[in-house]
């Protein structure tokens, strides 16, 4: 069924591959990964090359997308936490590509399936434990004992912060995936409501009269769906930054 | 018969969890409506504090949208 909202994220193999009893197939999510890995590395490369010291438009975007990130690295983690700046904008970039490409009608939003996103997220969740771990020691611990806490609510709050820690990496995954999940099927539900309310013989013209008011309210959900992309790839790296600072600076 | 019940209870219980985009939206209410009231009250420090609204507002609207997620997983998964 074509105007079934979820179909627009099934996985279809492209290429059928098979490697000592698993499933290694080129899909359509694998070839938008490629694509966006290969548009936003091309992209990047080709602007910066040129390295004018005076930088064009297209230089300025690559400047403007850098600044953006490093900014925002050094003022949730410090200069320390510069160390991990490639982490950080990989993740930004990538997940921001994906996001648009997915925009786009007829391709494929990679980032609508919680594997691609938890993935992502137990990359930095992992980063921040090992790094934790080998930067502080033990010390790492220290992040489930804030301190000034009363000796008897110790126990309680060092069982909250651990939970809380460990929702970390759902609730990362959760988030980004839900939003763009969510986004792309409101809308197609309300893009069906223009042909459902256009093509019904009953109402006639009245039909294509009304089917207007979806129409209209499908392309503000557009540009709202373009704020929310660019908007959740902000809050993935912001939070990793977070994240990251636990690990660079555990004790509260 | 039991596929009809099995039907109902979906749907009944798709729109309860609805329910749960109510809260979030009060709290994404809440959020912009204060900081807009801060904002106004001291407008040279609004621009500094955006980041932390747009932080806040994504915190609070991932609740919502995870009780999305169980009406459609419910829809369509169950």
């Amino acid at each position: 069924m074509a105007n079934d909202p979820i179909s627009q994220f099934n996985v279809n193999r492209l290429l059928p591959m098979e490697v000592g009893g698993y499933d290694v197939s080129f899909t359509n999510s694998a070839l938008f990964m490629t694509l966006t890995v290969a548009l936003s590395a091309g992209y990047l490369i080709f602007t910066t090359s040129g390295r004018g010291l005076i930088p064009g438009r297209l230089q300025s975007i690559s400047e403007m997308a850098y600044e953006f990130i490093a900014n925002l690295l050094r003022e949730s983690a410090g200069n320390e936490g510069m160390k991990f700046f490639p982490l950080v904008f990989s993740l930004f970039v990538f997940i921001l590509v994906a996001n648009f490409f997915g925009m786009m009608p007829y391709f494929f939003t990679v980032t609508a399936h919680i594997i691609i996103t938890f993935a992502l997220a137990m990359l930095v969740i992992s980063t921040v434990v090992i790094y934790g771990f080998w930067r502080n020691g033990l010390g790492f611990l220290k992040l489930f004992v804030p301190s000034g806490v009363p000796g008897v609510l110790v126990p309680l709050i060092v069982l909250i912060e651990v939970l809380s820690f460990l929702s970390r990496p759902l609730s990362l995954s959760v988030r980004l995936f839900a939003n763009m999940l969510a986004g792309h099927i409101t809308l197609k539900v309300f893009t069906g409501f223009v042909i459902s309310l256009a093509g019904a013989e009953v109402l006639g013209v009245f039909g294509y009269i009304a089917a207007i008011l979806p129409f209209v309210f499908a392309i503000a959900l557009t540009a709202l769906e373009f704020l929310v992309a660019f908007l959740q790839a902000y809050v993935f790296a912001i939070l990793t930054c977070m994240y990251l600072n636990d690990a660079i600076h555990p004790s509260h | 018969m039991e596929d009809a019940i099995m039907n109902a209870g979906k749907y009944i219980g798709a729109g309860m969890a609805c329910l749960g985009m109510g809260g979030a939206g009060v709290g994404v209410g809440t959020l912009f409506g204060n900081f807009l009231s801060g904002a106004l009250r001291n407008p040279s420090a609004a621009d500094g504090q955006f980041g932390r609204l747009i932080f806040g507002f994504a915190v609070t609207e991932a609740l919502g949208i995870f009780s999305l997620l169980i009406a459609l997983l419910l829809i369509f998964a169950v």
